[in-house]
């Protein structure tokens, strides 16, 4: 077949490009410029090297931040993952129920983020948040502004309320679209319950769960509004994670040049932890 | 191994049906001997896949029982019926080998290791699936996959029957017919009960030693190949089976005969005409109809070429007759005079034969 040759489509695509290249493009290369130069103001720059690189990645306080910032993605994506799983397979997939769940399944999803933050704060303050006191009545010592660990737990318990819908709604998009033959064949079979997740649903969400593990993974490392809002980083720098430390350098202390190329490094890190997961989850299979 | 029978099934798929038309399955009565091969047929809708999953157990009739020899099973669920399917799009457990695939009942069963193993071994060699024993099942083309389906059944010393459910919709047409004789050899060989549920006659007439004919959640017909063809209890069957299907021309009764628009037909039921209330038609097979120098004046209006004979359409008033004709033999131009088989042809009382 001849394929139909015509150079005025390239027209069609220079909005976009023009788009892309003044929202993505020139600011990344603005970045690129910042993290190889040294200025003290007035707009004057001088030539600093990969001096920044090296200084941030021999910096404590950067491994410190990428220390919490993968314990944090771990854990949400150790919870996440199978909780969202085990919900899909719980809802109901025919009947009135269905839209009801899959509404209230949506809900945390639709809040906007600093409204999520603000939320777990008011939910969680030791004296009058529902959460904080009731913890507190119960005997618990509970205070997210001043114990590390509390706050970890808030951090934690927050993430998994605002995002396990996502990797819920994934997985169960990717059940009900098992035919209905499947489990047939498996009743037939002879297979129990067990069997059924582990050789039908569970090799039939793959697709989906990869994508949802993906998706967690970008999103939970870039994470910034919700923390930022419920702790500030604190107590300490015990929640300061990668992107409120970014932060920090960048307008608290207006270290433009560190924070460019800490930027750089924390988005490369992330190109290659999704790269390694889609890497992984996809081999040998065919697509 | 077990004698099938059906006894007064009816289903819907409503909970208080308000009218005869929504009942799936009508009225069925149907036994089915013990290692025979057998083919639903109908049209799409006519109640076949919901029969078939009555009797595996995935549906549970809305009144009537199913017998498995004197076994009352109606309540049972499908793995406790020692019964196999093979369903219209292959499913095959896709992150396990071929072996895996078809161990899996037994081992799902408990059996032990040796076993599965000789069994395993014993059916993909029937199946002709040794050498792909160890590659991973998703990579099989359609007709491999339908294959390993089938095989999960084989596999079980206890299955009462194998049930397929029009197991060749996605296989390529050239490999169609090397599965069906595949199916055919593997049910002389097993001994198994087999049925075989389909809509398309040349699958359902070459698979089985009986076919049950439905329509609209009713059996029609139930017949070895030869009776449907030859002798068509139902115009619906005379229809449905064989291309270009039976004509059907509305008749009236008139001394003790049939006769179509004052042209009198001699026919083989004649001993049972009476006069009845119902539409009253003759039904005769394009095969049987041959020119002649007398009988029904027709038109000659059409000849399509068929390859070995040829389809010749005429008319007769308003009605249209279709015969076949032989390459050699010569087809007369317009005018022409037809003449019926009396041994094949029939009158339909409200489209039932008149017996």
């Amino acid at each position: 077949m001849n394929k139909t040759v015509n150079q005025k489509a390239w027209f069609f695509v220079l909005p976009v490009l023009a788009l892309v290249a003044f929202n993505a493009i020139i600011p990344l290369m603005t970045v690129v410029n910042y993290s190889l130069q040294e200025t003290f103001g007035d707009n004057v720059f001088f030539w600093a090297g990969t001096q920044w690189f090296q200084d941030v990645l021999g910096s404590e306080r950067f491994h410190a931040a990428l220390g919490r910032q993968l314990l944090f993605t771990f854990t949400i994506l150790v919870i996440e993952i199978p909780l969202g799983v085990a919900i899909a397979l719980a809802m109901p997939r025919t009947g009135p129920w269905v839209s009801v769940c899959l509404v209230m399944m949506a809900l945390p999803l639709l809040i906007p983020w600093n409204v999520v933050g603000a939320m777990w704060n008011i939910f969680a303050l030791p004296d009058i948040g529902l959460l904080g006191h009731t913890l507190n009545a119960l005997g618990w010592d509970y205070n997210f502004t001043r114990n590390p660990g509390d706050a970890w737990m808030t951090v934690i318990l927050m993430d998994v309320w605002h995002w396990t819908s996502l990797v819920v709604l994934l997985a169960y998009a990717g059940l009900v679209s098992i035919p209905d033959a499947y489990y047939q064949a498996a009743k037939i079979d002879g297979a129990r319950p067990w069997a059924i997740f582990r050789y039908i649903q569970l090799p039939k969400m793959k697709r989906v769960l990869t994508i949802a593990i993906l998706l967690r993974f970008m999103d939970s490392f870039n994470i910034y509004t919700e923390p930022f809002v419920l702790t500030g980083g604190g107590p300490g720098n015990s929640t300061t994670l990668l992107s409120i430390d970014l932060v920090k350098v960048a307008l608290g202390q207006f270290d433009l040049g560190p924070a460019a190329a800490m930027s750089l490094i924390y988005f490369l890190i992330i190109l290659l932890f999704s790269w390694i997961f889609y890497a992984v989850m996809t081999r040998n299979e065919e697509w | 191994m077990a004698k099938i029978t059906l006894e007064h099934l009816r289903h819907s798929y409503m909970a208080n049906p308000p009218t005869e038309a929504d009942w799936a399955l009508r009225r069925l009565d149907i036994v089915w001997d013990d290692g025979g091969a057998y083919a639903l047929l109908g049209p799409s809708g006519c109640g076949k896949t919901t029969l078939l999953n009555i009797v595996s157990g995935l549906l549970k009739p809305t009144e009537g029982r199913v017998l498995f020899d004197d076994r009352d099973v109606t309540d049972l669920p499908p793995d406790q019926r020692q019964i196999a399917q093979v369903f219209q799009f292959p499913v095959i457990y896709d992150t396990m080998t071929v072996y895996g695939n078809l161990a899996f009942p037994l081992r799902n069963r408990n059996v032990p290791e040796k076993e599965v193993d000789q069994r395993v071994r014993q059916i993909a060699d029937m199946l002709d699936l040794t050498g792909r024993l160890d590659s991973r099942a998703s990579g099989l083309t359609a007709d491999g996959k339908q294959k390993i389906s089938l095989g999960r059944g084989l596999v079980r010393s206890d299955v009462n029957v194998i049930m397929f459910d029009e197991p060749l919709t996605v296989i390529d047409p050239h490999l169609k017919w090397v599965l069906r004789s595949k199916l055919k050899e593997l049910h002389q060989e097993v001994g198994r009960t087999m049925i075989y549920v389909t809509h398309d006659q040349t699958e359902a007439l070459t698979f089985a030693d009986q076919v049950v004919v439905m329509n609209l959640g009713e059996v029609v017909q139930v017949g070895t190949p030869v009776e449907l063809f030859e002798r068509p209890e139902h115009t619906f069957v005379g229809h449905f089976i064989g291309s270009p299907g039976m004509n059907v021309l509305p008749c009236e009764l008139a001394n003790g005969g049939a006769s179509i628009d004052g042209h009198r037909v001699a026919v083989a039921n004649a001993s049972a005409l009476k006069q009845a209330d119902g539409a009253l038609e003759i039904g005769i097979r394009p095969e049987f109809v041959s020119f002649a120098d007398e009988g029904l004046p027709v038109n000659v209006v059409k000849v399509s070429d068929a390859g070995r004979y040829r389809i010749v359409d005429t008319r007769l008033g308003d009605h249209s007759i279709k015969l076949l004709v032989s390459e050699g033999e010569t087809v007369p131009s317009e005018r022409a005079y037809l003449r019926f088989d009396p041994e094949r042809t029939r009158v339909y009382c409200d489209s039932r034969v008149m017996t």
